[in-house]
């Protein structure tokens, strides 16, 4: 694979400026709000503007091929190497990451949950920024576990210190089945390393020549890395953890959970997983289409049972990332489109959801469906910004969420040669009846809380959409949009990085 | 060079032909201005809305001229070869999503039908909807919902097609939830998105189905790919498909037909969505929406035809559902009393005629008859928007509230009786033509009974669209249109919003300015009303002379523009882009195949459209069909008279009906053994028991299962949430952190903290490794 | 050479130290068990350094006895400390880390 390693730097400055910002942070008093939101501010915003940098220094004629590479030794008794770089996979969700983490400040400025102690909650946003993007970066599987795991932490005391009424139990379990996951993992990354000769840990490198690897080896190995993203991204039946710790989290922590957390799983089957093990994937895919399957139906299904409006969201998740996994597990560059196309639209769109239900929780004090109505009439901005989501949520052609579930679907009826074909078109049908249940749910949700009149409360100081929350929101909305109607600009992207991921897969 | 191409002539095209595209954008372009803008402009944006839609109708109908042309310019037997220009829009994995236009002789009359009446409906509804509290928001609505019927027309490639069908879906979920506040709206609202989308899980699978089978031919071909519409088509002409796979998409996009055009058994929804707005009603039942899925059918005619053997032996399965829905819902009608109801199901009614003359071969006839039943069909229903708005106190019940109002109303009276005629098809009214055109079709065809059960469909429309017409023009005026008020009466009826609570949101609510006129009694309606009904109610007459086959062959002016030839398009086609390849089709018999294009096909070439037979016009079938249907004018005429103009007091009680007697009636008691024998011998066991029946189907049993699956699905998903998923999945995890905490629980005591004790223990160990190593060195 | 006698004698220290260190409450009786362990592993080491004629045991006690002497720092600054804020050096009240 070519490697491009002009402007080295940009990639090591996006990451890890936010560790700056979190040391200059620790410096500012704690009594001074205002000084702490600025830094936290100001941060997030030069990280932005790094990746702008990025953005722009990208060459996307060569979208396929690893750029801004740099390689420094790291822990050289281990052979492992501080290597990284960015292609058309990890792009748009590096950035993502960029700008999702600068909205949930923006967001924070106005909204920081109690019990408050701005400071540490800033803290961690920024160290979860520098673990979520370099994760997308790493190049090298060491490198690769140790973001993985940083951004863990952070997030386990986002939910366990910001949290709802159960938070610990929440934030336990997140932490805990997140790190069970991991473990395997990392037990299947050094078997990886030892089973290819013990050379390198660099990713490159593995996909070469993980392929030599004896099958029955590598379908053990896979199941390791299966089992530690499937729980991140997560799969039936490793989902539990994802409806408590999105109900218990702050609505900052269920944004980035939903929008940059999932990912990390989805995407290490794509970078790691898949490409490095073609014959265990073979082996594998059916297995993961039908979980995927049964996640989407069961997912709907779980939804419907739902009277928390931030539960029914997260088990939404369960539904949408099983359309991901669809994608994946076809093993077809189109089917891996869709599902990095997925990806990027399920962040901007439950991601959005979460913040929504965030609002409505600050205003009617509950989130329980039965108790919520009428909300086009009190907040007509916040309903139809609602209506917007959901309708992009249950995949409304000509918005982002269309392109991410409808070539997931169609990609089912034609799986990689090999795969079973009778299988994958049934899991085609059963995928396209989550679609009618996805609809279902949400706008079931939709019309209990956005119709009909106000119940009972005496909200006279109802506001609408504030400022901060325009601010915050604004670049989700546009983006659904945009990438609905020219959904060209994600897969042009995509597309070049996606053909070299499955090239064992001829094409 | 074969031969075909030496008779071929250049074909003119044009600006409006190039740039049709555009009609869709306009209002996509108008309704973000709206939204954005719109409540800062003097008349709430609503100017916005018609001046959009305006210029689509003259892209439209710049359109239609200029392919009139370009068929005027081909030769007689030649294909014209539709405006086709693509971009790409995106592309992954090897498949390329192109947007773009196609623009043929189908596209240009539905195109045209789309845009016209949308703009009629818009200038009504500035009057019908002002005062409104969400005039912007209802006007951002209707523009987008044209513009998605409009993108779905001039679609290039079932993608974009696609596009417009879900945008439709979700401007109707806006549209009939306008009056959100009640919650039988929106649940109406949710009932239709939901009964549309369910069907839409066939057109999802059936693009799949038809792009993954097609492809690989298309591209190889034509260059195209398998989401092409013209590709697909000549795919499926081509003899190459594979007869199982063709048949299971033809048979998934229909289902998507059947829940989008409300076909028997998901047209439940169609009913319940009159509680939208009537413009509204008025446009999702004449020109979009429900015609969709007859349009779909239209478009991909060629899938169809290949896929369910339409033209062979036995009947289909389109044949089927359209006689089922052709009955069923005109029985329907009868009892109802919402009139706006009576027009829903007379929609389905008549779509279930489309259906037929598409099942049957009769692509023609059918969208012929999507032409002008728009015309009328819209008509009808500004009709009664009209005589709610102005004279029925916002009530739609025929029985409270109507009656009598032919004096009060010439301009709606008239033009409901020109449409009326048209719905029944009276000579010369244009549904004359169209309906009698499927039915002497699907006849010639040689699908017999189908034609007597469109002859029979033909008798019940006549009869219960006079019953209609009796209860609201003639007779007595009752309630509302007798001058009555009662504030605080539900009219009873679906959508009226008879409470006029507070909130002042219900239809034409209080904040309306014309709520003193409605004090004054039933009038006519202004301008903004009466003018669009009198253009639909002139074309409802005129529209059927587009292609009169009585009158001879000069004046099948739609069969000449609109229907795409069976021609062979063979190499280097004049005109139009993408037409210049050879390629050998696949033949059972060395070149000389029988195919749907004719019957020798040439080795090289394809077709897009198959050969269809037209029948021949004779008066004394038209004759025939017209008796039936003034039998069932008079029939009904009678009844109704005798059952609501002259109703005998002792059937107070007997029946649901005499409830609503007057007692003016009284004095009409002679008259009693003609409402005993409507009563008894007709409507009891004819109109009665059977319409009630099938009604009662309806609701009970459809409804009945569309609710049962809701429940159990929410009543599985309770289950599996609580067992499964808290207990055996949840449980597991839970269990495992137990047993971990167990097990510290036991070891804890001895982290007693003592130094002493870990000194011990620490020896202890120590001595005993030392033992463990000694005996196993010796 | 007596080197069972010199082995016996590093065996008895070191189960004194044993018993002070499981068996005394005071922290600085425990700190002297500690010492004579600490011992009791050097004659230990000079012992089979001088039977063997290697340098080895002989290098190691020393630096056992350099490493002695800075624990027997520490530990008595930690004595110390738990003195003062305690005004006791029993080692049974010291419990508080227990799990």
């Amino acid at each position: 694979m070519q490697m491009i390693r002009d402007n080295n730097w940009v990639l090591s400055a996006g990451t890890f400026l936010p560790v700056l910002g979190v040391l200059i942070l620790l410096a500012t008093p704690k009594a001074n709000e205002a000084a702490v939101k600025m830094v936290a501010l100001l941060t997030s915003i030069a990280t932005v503007v790094v990746g702008a940098f990025t953005l722009y220094g990208f060459d996307f004629d060569k979208a396929g091929s690893m750029q801004f590479v740099a390689e420094t030794s790291w822990i050289p008794v281990i052979k492992s190497t501080y290597f990284i770089g960015v292609d058309g996979i990890s792009l748009p969700l590096y950035l993502l990451s960029m700008v999702v983490t600068l909205l949930v400040v923006i967001y924070s400025l106005d909204h920081i949950p109690s019990p408050g102690n701005p400071k540490a909650f800033f803290v961690l946003m920024l160290i979860l920024q520098t673990g979520m993007a370099g994760t997308f970066i790493a190049q090298d599987l060491i490198l690769f576990f140790v973001f993985f795991e940083l951004v863990l932490l952070p997030m386990y005391f986002m939910i366990g210190v910001w949290g709802g009424e159960q938070r610990q139990y929440a934030s336990l379990k997140f932490f805990l089945y997140t790190m069970f996951g991991s473990a395997l993992m990392l037990v299947a990354f050094l078997a990886m390393f030892f089973k290819t000769g013990a050379e390198s840990f660099a990713i490159p490198y593995l996909v070469e020549n993980g392929a030599g690897i004896a099958k029955n080896v590598q379908v053990w190995i896979f199941a390791g890395m299966f089992v530690g993203f499937a729980v991140k991204v997560p799969m039936f039946p490793f989902h539990t953890w994802l409806p408590d710790a999105h109900t218990q989290a702050p609505t900052q922590g269920s944004v980035i959970l939903a929008a940059i957390l999932l990912k990390l799983g989805t995407y290490g089957f794509v970078r790691i997983a898949i490409p490095m093990l073609p014959d265990a994937a073979m082996e594998w895919a059916p297995w993961i289409g039908g979980l995927a399957v049964v996640g989407i139906i069961y997912g709907a299904l779980g939804c419907l049972a739902q009277t928390d409006m931030k539960r029914l969201i997260a088990f939404s998740s369960v539904a949408h990332m099983g359309f991901v996994m669809l994608g994946i597990s076809t093993l077809t560059s189109f089917g891996v489109n869709a599902a990095v196309f997925g990806m990027v639209a399920h962040g901007l769109i439950t991601g959005m959801l979460f913040f929504v239900a965030g609002s409505v929780k600050e205003r009617y004090h509950t989130l329980e469906i039965n108790k919520l109505g009428g909300m086009l009439t009190q907040m007509p901005r916040l309903g139809w910004i609602l209506g917007l989501c959901s309708m992009a949520s249950l995949g409304l052609p000509g918005l982002a969420g269309f392109w991410g579930e409808f070539p997931a679907i169609l990609s089912a009826y034609n799986p990689a040669d090999g795969l079973n074909v009778t299988v994958y078109r049934t899991y085609m049908v059963i995928a396209a009846l989550g679609t009618v249940l996805a609809a279902a749910y949400l706008l079931w949700l939709y019309q209990r809380t956005a119709f009909g009149t106000p119940k009972g409360h005496d909200h006279h100081d109802l506001h609408d959409v504030n400022t901060y929350e325009w601010v915050a929101w604004l670049p989700l909305l546009v983006a659904i949009v945009v990438f609905g109607i020219a959904p060209n600009l994600l897969f042009s992207v995509i597309d070049p990085a996606v053909q070299g991921a499955l090239r064992a897969f001829g094409g | 060079m074969s031969a075909v191409s030496e008779t071929l002539s250049p074909l003119s095209g044009g600006w409006f032909l190039d740039n049709a595209w555009l009609a869709p954008v306009i209002p996509t372009v108008g309704f973000f201005l709206i939204i954005m803008f719109g409540k800062k402009l003097p008349k709430k944006g609503s100017e916005i809305g018609v001046i959009s839609l305006v210029g689509s109708l003259v892209l439209a109908s710049g359109a239609s001229w200029q392919w009139i042309h370009r068929v005027n310019s081909a030769s007689e037997e030649q294909f014209v070869t539709p405006v086709v220009r693509t971009w790409t829009w995106w592309q992954a994995g090897g498949a390329e999503f192109t947007i773009g236009q196609h623009i043929d002789g189908l596209t240009v009359v539905v195109l045209f039908v789309v845009a016209f009446i949308s703009t009629l409906v818009q200038i009504y509804s500035l009057e019908y909807l002002r005062g409104d509290r969400r005039y912007t928001h209802f006007f951002a609505a209707l523009t987008l919902f044209s513009a998605g019927m409009l993108a779905m027309v001039v679609a290039e490639d079932m993608i974009l097609f696609l596009l417009g069908w879900e945008i439709m879906g979700l401007c109707s979920f806006m549209l009939i939830g306008h009056w959100w506040e009640d919650g039988a709206n929106s649940r109406a609202a949710l009932k239709a998105f939901f009964t549309v989308r369910t069907g839409d899980v066939g057109l999802l699978v059936g693009i799949a189905i038809l792009f993954f089978a097609a492809n690989e031919w298309t591209t190889t071909n034509l260059g195209l790919s398998g989401f092409s519409i013209r590709g697909v088509s000549a795919w499926a002409l081509s003899g190459n498909p594979n007869s199982t796979v063709i048949l299971f998409a033809a048979v998934a996009l229909f289902v998507a037909c059947i829940g989008k055009s409300g076909q028997f058994p998901l047209h439940t929804w169609l009913p319940d969505a009159m509680a939208g707005p009537t413009p509204v009603s008025s446009l999702l039942h004449s020109s979009t929406m429900v015609v969709a899925g007859v349009f779909l059918v239209a478009r991909l005619y060629p899938v169809f035809f290949t896929g369910l053997d339409i033209l062979g032996p036995s009947s289909n399965v389109i044949m089927v559902i359209a006689a089922i829905t052709i009955v069923i819902a005109a029985a329907l009608a009868f009892v109802q009393t919402d009139i706006k109801r009576v027009l829903a199901y007379s929609t389905v009614s008549q779509l279930g005629y489309m259906m037929l003359g598409l099942g049957s071969g009769a692509w023609l006839p059918a969208v012929f008859h999507i032409f002008t039943h728009a015309f009328f069909k819209a008509c009808l229903f500004l009709c009664a928007g009209s005589i709610s708005h102005s004279a029925s106190h916002h009530s739609f019940d025929m029985k409270k509230d109507m009656g009598g109002l032919r004096k009060h109303m010439p301009v709606t009276f008239a033009s409901w009786i020109v449409s009326t005629l048209a719905l029944c098809g009276v000579f010369p009214f244009s549904g004359f033509f169209s309906k009698d055109e499927i039915i002497d079709n699907v006849g010639g065809n040689g699908y017999a009974f189908f034609m007597i059960v469109g002859l029979f469909g033909a008798f019940l429309t006549a009869a219960y669209m006079t019953r209609a017409t009796y209860l609201t023009f003639f007779g007595s005026p009752r309630g509302a249109a007798a001058g009555e008020h009662d504030e605080h009466d539900a009219h009873g009826t679906h959508d009226a919003h008879g409470t006029h609570d507070a909130h002042g949101t219900h239809d034409k609510n209080d904040v309306h300015p014309h709520e003193d006129h409605a004090h004054a009694g039933p009038h006519e309606s202004g301008l903004l009303i009466t003018v669009p009904i009198a253009i639909l109610a002139v074309l409802a007459i005129g529209s059927g002379l587009f292609n009169a086959t009585p009158f001879g062959e000069s004046w099948e002016y739609l069969k000449k523009w609109a229907e795409p030839r069976a021609a062979v398009v063979g190499e280097d086609h004049a005109g139009g882009p993408g037409e210049s390849l050879i390629f050998a089709m696949p033949s059972e018999e060395e070149g000389h195949s029988t195919s749907p294009c004719g019957t020798e096909t040439p080795e090289t070439g394809v077709c897009y459209a198959p050969a269809l037979n037209h029948a021949e016009f004779k008066w004394s079938k038209a004759l025939l069909s017209l008796a039936i249907v003034f039998a069932g004018i008079a029939m009904s005429w009678l009844l109704s008279a005798a059952l609501y103009g002259k109703r005998d007091p002792r059937l107070v009680g007997l029946t649901q009906r005499n409830r609503f007697a007057r007692a003016g009636y009284r004095l009409l008691a002679n008259k009693y053994y003609l409402d005993d024998l409507y009563e008894q011998g007709v409507v009891s066991n004819v109109a009665g028991p059977i319409s009630r029946a099938a009604y009662w189907f309806n609701q009970n049993v459809l409804d009945g299962i569309l609710h049962g699956v809701v429940s159990a699905a929410r009543w599985i998903a309770f289950v599996v949430y609580r067992d499964i998923d808290q207990r055996i999945v949840d449980g597991t995890v839970n269990a495992s952190a137990d047993i971990t905490k167990s097990a510290g629980a036991t070891v804890q005591p001895i982290q007693s903290g003592r130094v002493g004790l870990y000194g011990a223990l620490f020896f202890a160990t120590a001595a005993v490794a030392a033992l463990v190593f000694v005996i196993l060195n010796t | 050479m007596l080197t069972s006698q010199f082995l016996l004698l590093g065996a008895i220290l070191f189960c004194i130290g044993v018993y002070g260190v499981v068996a005394r409450k005071n922290a600085v009786l425990v700190l002297m068990s500690i010492e004579l362990i600490l011992n009791s592993v050097n004659i230990n080491l000079l012992t089979f350094a001088l039977r063997n004629g290697s340098p080895d045991g002989h290098t190691f006690a020393l630096y056992i006895i350099a490493v002695a002497a800075a624990e027997v720092g520490v530990g008595l600054a930690m004595v110390l400390l738990i003195y003062r804020n305690r005004r006791s050096i029993g080692l049974d009240e010291l419990s508080e880390m227990r799990g």
